[in-house]
């Protein structure tokens, strides 16, 4: 057995201390979560939580059922091994001069980013895609130097044929 | 009708059939006690301590298998709660806990015994709730029952802000609960059933491990028709004990760090065990990496999550164990298995539990066999935590279902005079004997003045060897007998009995131990023992800590076997 990222996606009741429930139960049980994602689903009344986790598929086992368990949780799967799209959002803001400004804009181009905000000394940039997208992007724009990264972790559904 | 906050949760417990409140008011609970006599049907039994509110409503909850209420005031009333609440937890036991917050404009502001009562339970409660809209209140008392007595039951505290309590608003009790988010699965997959009859048709040496589940469900007959049918031996764990009768000839005793050592043979030999309504607790299982070598498992229980969590399992079935049972019964086929249930007999004739023979020491053991004798079986123990506990566990035959009562998982010493005053009161009519260790004895015994205030009969026998046992046993064992800090100056228990109007006897010689008892038993309201037994004396057999089932250390004085 050996350790892989996992995702798993959670409807949740949308109720003061949902989330301090899901955290602290990582917590206590020593799962290692990587990133974890909350917004509103469908469902009024309802979030969507997606969250990583990194552990061998016994150790996931045991997160998704222990997630369960927990009262306000509606549903729990892990989608890692189906069809599934999943896209994460960074906000970059790199240090930005007249000379590296065309430079670092034809960068963002290619990677199909936006610049949302310049200032004279930098800029930022939006990027949505997979880890790995973002981790070549960030690499790439290091040597202009980063001031700035804010994620919001992955966010996952099931490909197709609707289902919660 | 309109109502008060604290009206609303008194109707709601009388609705949902509370009988007794174990409790300790203070000022964040005043509206809560003010309105309490206006319903008479709740009794309240004021407790000296809020932890011994929370073990006295899980004593009455274990006892009768109904929802235990205990109640404290904000801040240190709530956290006082706390032992007694995670005990339920890790036990499966239903409880309601409820306690009074600050008023809402002082909550988050530090306020005088403000505490974040519902943050602290977050890990240690099946659910919880603070009430912050007296509307929601109904609804909530509702919940918290229905949450903390299906599927696998536990405590559920309801956390409410003094001017919630005050405020009045319409009152409708709703006819039931809507929570759309807890699912409990309760009829077990019939494929999976199937499996599991299938293998247990093959086995050539099974084995079922019995535990809480059992008693919760309240699946004595399934049980003993599972074992009859298929002739399979049956094992317990700790909290298993009064599951299965102590003297049917398939019972095969307790596993685990403490259990028989035929009990631990038979599991480390089985070639199929039924776990039925038990987590697999490292204290039942030692190392897991040599647990039952040769078995494969079928495991029954409601709580998916306890399903391949410490050791994998072949055949998992989630549900509930009497309906599980039922349908389980039907169809295996009748069989038996001579060679392998007279290998059991054959080991429990080679490794018998210590004979206490006729010595003139005052052995723990002895004294336990004793209250055995003199009640027959007829009576609930209630435990305390440690080498009084593993006693009680081995040397009391239990007849009787659910006549044990002990705190297995968290293992908190001073359960024992606290559970077992709860036991009482909801079990009047049962003789209760609480064992206690003179450690744990002292960490709760401010309750003898509940006991002498509302004159709860329980019959308190102290095993006392001036020292905390079972630490010195491990000191002992393997810290090469460097007793530090476990030996305890103890006052004259029989005079603090006294002091609270409790009857009480000293015992030091063997030959007062029955009349002791007898005297006690005889006596109509609570009595106290005070048993000054042997101070060296070790809990066997033992498995050595790491290792496996098979590894135990025995008596380590040969003793004759008397049949």
């Amino acid at each position: 057995m050996f350790d892989t990222k996992h995702t798993l996606i959670a409807l949740v009741e949308d109720k003061p201390g949902v989330l301090n429930r899901v955290v602290s139960l990582f917590r206590r049980r020593g799962f290692n979560i990587q990133s974890l994602a909350v917004g509103s689903s469908e469902h009024p009344g309802l979030s969507r939580m997606t969250a990583v986790v990194a552990g061998d598929s016994i150790i996931v086992e045991q997160v998704r059922k222990q997630l369960d368990k927990l009262i306000d949780v509606v549903k729990v799967s892990d989608i890692t091994d189906e069809d599934m799209i999943a896209r994460e959002l960074a906000l970059i803001k790199v240090k930005a001069t007249a000379s590296t400004r065309s430079e670092i804009m034809q960068i963002v181009d290619i990677f199909r980013a936006n610049i949302i905000d310049v200032a004279l000394d930098s800029l930022t940039v939006e990027v949505t895609g997979d880890e790995s997208k973002m981790e070549s992007l960030i690499d790439l724009l290091r040597r202009f130097g980063i001031k700035q990264i804010s994620r919001t972790g992955r966010i996952a559904l099931t490909r197709g044929i609707t289902r919660d | 009708m309109k109502k008060t906050g604290a009206q609303i949760l008194c109707e709601g417990l009388t609705r949902e059939g509370v009988e007794v409140i174990f409790g300790i008011l203070g000022g964040a609970v005043l509206p809560i006690y003010d309105t309490l006599p206006q319903y008479p049907q709740l009794r309240h039994i004021l407790t000296r301590h809020e932890q011994g509110a929370a073990h006295a409503a899980e004593g009455y909850a274990r006892a009768t298998n109904k929802v235990g209420v205990c109640i404290a005031t904000s801040g240190p009333g709530a956290t006082n709660l706390v032992t007694g609440i995670a005990d339920a937890y890790i036990d499966s036991v239903p409880m309601v806990a409820i306690t009074g917050q600050v008023a809402s404009p002082f909550i988050g502001k530090d306020a005088f015994q403000e505490i974040d009562i519902t943050g602290i339970t977050l890990p240690i409660s099946k659910y919880n709730y603070l009430v912050t809209d007296v509307t929601k209140l109904a609804e909530t008392v509702k919940e918290a029952f229905y949450i903390a007595q299906t599927g696998r039951p536990g405590p559920v505290l309801i956390d409410i802000p003094k001017d919630v309590q005050e405020k009045i608003t319409d009152f409708v009790y709703p006819e039931k609960v809507n929570l759309s988010s807890y699912k409990i699965t309760s009829m077990g997959h019939v494929a999976q059933i199937r499996r599991a009859a299938r293998l247990i048709d093959k086995a050539e040496r099974p084995l079922i491990i019995a535990g809480r589940g059992i008693i919760i469900s309240q699946a004595y007959d399934e049980l003993e028709e599972l074992a009859e049918k298929a002739q399979i031996p049956v094992v317990s764990t700790l909290l298993g004990l009064s599951s299965f009768p102590g003297k049917h000839v398939l019972n095969s005793g307790m596993l685990g760090m403490h259990g028989m050592a035929y009990a631990n043979l038979a599991v480390q030999n089985t070639d199929l065990i039924v776990a039925i309504g038990m987590r697999f607790d490292d204290r039942a299982t030692a190392n897991t990496g040599g647990f039952a070598p040769e078995a494969r498992i079928i495991h029954i229980d409601i709580d998916p999550a306890e399903i391949s969590k410490n050791v994998p399992v072949d055949v998992p079935i989630v549900g509930d164990v009497k309906a599980v049972l039922k349908v389980l019964n039907k169809d295996i086929e009748k069989t038996d298995h001579l060679e392998w249930v007279s290998q059991l007999e054959q080991w429990k004739y080679e490794h018998p539990l210590m004979d206490v023979g006729q010595g003139d020491k005052l052995l723990p053991e002895y004294v336990i066999r004793q209250i055995y004798e003199a009640t027959q079986g007829n009576a609930i123990v209630v435990t305390g935590v440690g080498q009084n506990q593993m006693w009680a566990a081995q040397h009391f035959t239990y007849i009787k279902p659910n006549s044990f009562i002990s705190a297995g998982g968290l293992g908190p010493m001073g359960f024992e005079l606290p559970a077992a005053m709860g036991a009482k009161v909801g079990c009047p009519e049962e003789i209760v004997w609480c064992i206690a260790g003179d450690g744990g004895f002292q960490m709760t015994m401010q309750e003898l003045g509940t006991i002498a205030q509302e004159n709860i009969a329980v019959k308190i026998a102290i095993i006392n060897n001036s020292c905390l046992g079972m630490v010195r046993q491990w000191q002992e064992l393997f810290y090469q007998r460097r007793y530090v800090d476990t030996k305890l100056w103890n006052p004259d228990f029989v005079k603090i009995a006294e002091a609270y109007d409790i009857p009480g006897i000293r015992v030091r010689h063997r030959d007062e131990v029955i009349p002791a008892i007898n005297k006690a038993m005889d006596y109509l309201g609570p009595f106290l023992i005070d048993f000054f037994v042997e101070p060296e004396e070790n809990v066997y057999p033992m498995v050595l800590p790491g290792e496996s089932l098979a590894r135990f250390l025995e008596i380590p004085k040969p003793e004759v076997l008397s049949k």
